[in-house]
């Protein structure tokens, strides 16, 4: 804060445009989904005027029925897809593409389709950048797992890797896509838990998507209904 | 729902009496694997199983991601690696089950819904192969009537599986193993991420399978699908089955189960308290 402070009397100027930018957003979440409409190819729209947000340090549940776009736009959010028309923004900013891990971090279904089968773990766990000893003790991923292929590791074991990686990447943001369905729930329990723990420590805000209402009912702090958002004149109304 | 059911349940028992059809004593299993070089190590991924199934019975077999699950039904349906070695009895109908057996009974007397959509033909319309299991005439009409019962729409049979989602390739699996004259279904994982209603499409034709006097083995790992849909719960963790149990002893803070992972498992549902052991 007195970071901010101190630059803000050095440039005037680029306070005041900061500044209305923040306006905008006032009152409003901070990751943006904005008027997102996807299809793909010439089909009929998945989605039209899409409008979601998340706080950091919130946690928003999205739930909608099987094949009705969740995961779509998820992955717009998280850049792996550009919409045909709408912005994804952070503080209004745009995010843009550098050579640098995205803001907002997507954890899977499947750990074992997002994993190279032939590298070892700790390779895998370096695609996010670094990793700390606290991360690792914080996910109870244990030291000597990192040696291992991802063949010796069990679904609940290597989810914890996947999330290891993307907080890795120090998002802002987490998108947890079904991230714990295939997972018994004693194993769901102990990684939301940890989930809930790091989004306090480190404010970081979730998305999570699942078809288990009392799941979401357990873990987020509001519920969005992807059919609701979805339709462009529901929308509006 | 579960109310219904139970009632249900009873009133059926008056319709025909059930018989053993699978049964599973002393099971174990374990892998010979080479490690660096020549040395050998056996890996035990089953140690003790034990389970029955009667027909018109649903049996949940619940236990954590990766503890053996699938590698029973396999092991049912003869299917397994040439590492692998068992031990124990399978008997089916009263009688030890045989690789031959197997061979001969599976896709006729033993289907399975398997736990990947990936086991649909990927160059085959989905109407098609539901059809290539249909016996018999009305071949299209039959699929229709199968489409409607586990609430697919008629286009979806003019799709490719690539066109489907992941809740109707599912449904699209397990309309297979409804069509097939099969009277012990080996379903493994068939309901995770659908939403409400496609898993409410999608259990409802197992339950009428049952009722049909079938017998259901329902392999999952979500303790909620299994008390709506099964007779009975198998318990299974660290390679044995741990406990035997009734679904209407799941209740309360679990006091009526015996052994203390049940109990955990019941108490971690995000609708129990959400409890890490």
């Amino acid at each position: 804060m007195s970071e901010f402070m101190f630059h803000s009397n050095l440039n005037n100027q680029n306070n005041l445009i900061k500044n209305k930018l923040q306006l905008k957003s006032r009152g409003e979440t901070v990751l943006q989904a904005r008027e997102i409409s996807y299809r793909y190819g010439t089909g009929s729209w998945i989605m039209e005027d899409v409008n979601l947000g998340v706080k950091p340090g919130e946690v928003v549940g999205l739930t909608g029925k099987s094949g009705a776009g969740k995961t779509t736009l998820a992955k717009i959010i998280a850049g792996y897809l550009k919409p045909n028309h709408g912005r994804v923004t952070i503080d209004g900013y745009l995010l843009q593409e550098k050579n640098a891990p995205h803001p907002v971090q997507l954890v899977w279904q499947h750990p074992e389709k997002v994993i190279n089968p032939r590298w070892r773990m700790e390779k895998t766990l370096l695609e996010g950048g670094t990793y700390t000893d606290e991360l690792l003790q914080d996910l109870e991923i244990k030291k000597d797992w990192l040696r291992r292929w991802p063949s010796e590791l069990s679904g609940g074991e290597l989810q914890r890797i996947c999330l290891a990686r993307a907080l890795g990447a120090s998002p802002g943001y987490l998108i947890a896509d079904e991230m714990t369905t295939m997972l018994d729930a004693i194993t769901q329990a102990q990684i939301w838990h940890t989930v809930l723990h790091m989004v306090e420590k480190k404010n970081i805000g979730v998305l999570a998507i699942s078809h288990d209402n009392a799941l979401l009912n357990r873990v987020s702090d509001r519920m969005v209904d992807f059919s609701m958002i979805r339709d462009k004149y529901e929308t509006k109304k | 729902m579960r109310i219904n059911r139970a009632s249900h349940k009873q009133e059926e028992g008056t319709h025909f009496r059930s018989s053993r059809l699978l049964e599973v004593t002393d099971f174990a299993l374990s892998f010979t694997t080479y490690t660096g070089g020549l040395k050998e190590t056996t890996e035990q991924a089953i140690k003790k199983l034990d389970m029955t199934i009667d027909t018109g019975e649903i049996v949940a077999v619940v236990g954590a991601s990766g503890s053996g699950k699938s590698l029973l039904a396999n092991a049912i349906l003869g299917m397994l690696p040439a590492n692998a070695t068992v031990s124990g009895l399978i008997k089916y109908k009263g009688k030890a089950l045989t690789l031959q057996d197997q061979v001969q009974l599976r896709g006729t007397e033993i289907a399975m819904i398997p736990q990947s959509v990936n086991s649909l033909d990927p160059l085959m319309k989905a109407g098609k192969q539901v059809r290539t299991m249909i016996k018999g005439k009305n071949k299209k009409e039959k699929q229709r009537e199968i489409f409607a019962a586990v609430g697919l729409d008629e286009k979806v049979e003019r799709n490719y599986p690539f066109q489907l989602s992941g809740g109707m390739a599912r449904r699209v699996l397990i309309a297979i193993a409804m069509v097939s004259s099969a009277e012990l279904i080996v379903a493994d994982e068939p309901t995770p991420g659908l939403d409400e209603q496609a898993l409410e499409d999608s259990i409802r034709p197992i339950r009428l399978l049952a009722d049909q006097g079938k017998g259901v083995m329902f392999i999952t790992h979500d303790i909620g699908t299994a008390l709506r849909l099964a007779d009975k719960i198998v318990v299974f963790n660290d390679g044995k089955t741990i406990e035997t149990a009734n679904v209407k002893d799941f209740y309360g803070k679990g006091e009526a189960l015996r052994h203390p992972y049940t109990k955990q498992l019941w108490n971690a549902l995000p609708q129990n308290g959400f409890h890490t052991p």
